[in-house]
């Protein structure tokens, strides 16, 4: 990488304020906001509190794959990881239906596309060039400046929870919504999704030369 | 700061927004085209994670999941055109590299 003086001083104040920021952030907002708030009483951990724990690991860590990978593929593997891991989380929350959709959409619909996408678009054997990230140093600044703000907020606001209902199928509520409240983004969907299969089609297919 | 158990909103919030962050930081560094998408989807499951656990522990009934299937619907549509554009792109340049694209013709 070429590092002329006015980029590395752009770098370097860059630097600077995500140094700031996160100093300010701490000492000024979430400080006293941390002080303030009342810490909630911890119970035992069981073994559900594993299997999520588990679960959430295997999810940020195909997500942090599929930022950090240097090969392509092995970030098709991390999205997989992560696409997997998601799914399973909305089951502790009672979505199974959404859980099923996820994997049959993610993993067997998109998941598929891009790992074609990705073997018709590169020549596997340069792994080299295939998935050249540029800007190391500004992901990890960008990272550094997003993280922090995010999860001050979700650990320190004072949502309104409430005791959430028992675990059950929720499938038949799904479909009730779809066909009378939802009914019109229901049938808006699927126009799209039609809208898109032919798009999708018209625009990869090889156009044919008139000569 | 957030109790080990029992499990509550928080951790699926925690969840969310590291996946939103990794995504995030897909789609700014990625030269790949290809990684660009996979950035987005990440993005998407970051958002999915949120409606579906806000809807589980604050509304109750079933709007955040339907929410999440219109996202799950509209991402999956999203990433057929994403990838048929990336194709044509590269049939027409050879490269999926975002820098070089940055015609609409030949």
């Amino acid at each position: 990488m070429k590092l002329d003086s006015t980029k590395l001083v752009l770098w370097l104040a860059a630097a600077l304020f995500v140094v700031f920021f996160l100093g300010y952030m701490t000492t000024e907002v979430i400080g006293p906001v941390a002080h303030d708030t009342p810490v909630p009483e911890g119970g035992t951990v069981g073994v559900g509190d594993v299997l999520f724990y588990l679960l959430a690991a295997l999810t940020v860590a195909g997500a942090a794959g599929v930022a950090v990978s240097r090969n392509i593929l092995y970030s098709a593997i991390g999205l997989l990881m992560a696409l997997l891991g998601a799914g399973s989380l909305y089951v502790f929350l009672s979505a199974d239906f959404v859980a099923v959709t996820q994997l049959l959409v993610y993993i067997g619909g998109v998941l598929v596309l891009i790992l074609f996408a990705v073997m018709l678009t590169n020549r596997i054997t340069e792994v080299k060039v295939s998935n050249v990230s540029f800007g190391r140093f500004g992901g990890v600044l960008l990272f550094s400046l997003v993280v922090p703000v995010l999860l001050a907020v979700a650990a320190l606001t004072p949502w309104a929870a409430r005791t959430p209902d028992p675990l059950a199928p929720t499938t038949a509520a799904i479909g009730h919504g779809f066909l009378t409240r939802w009914l019109l983004p229901f049938e808006v969907a699927s126009l799209v999704l039609l809208a898109t299969l032919v798009g999708a089609v018209v625009i990869a297919r090889k156009e044919l030369k008139a000569d | 700061m957030i109790p080990l158990s029992p499990i509550s909103l928080p951790h699926f919030l925690v969840v969310g927004a590291l996946l939103f962050s990794f995504g995030l930081v897909t789609v700014a560094t990625r030269r790949n085209a290809v990684g660009v998408l996979m950035g987005v989807e990440l993005i998407l499951n970051g958002a999915n994670v949120n409606f579906v656990a806000f809807n589980h522990y604050v509304t109750g009934g079933v709007s955040g999941q339907i929410f999440a299937l219109f996202v799950i619907v509209l991402a999956a549509a999203e990433a057929a055109v994403g990838l048929a554009i990336v194709l044509a792109i590269f049939q027409t340049f050879k490269t999926i590299d975002v820098r070089t694209a940055d015609l609409m013709r030949e």
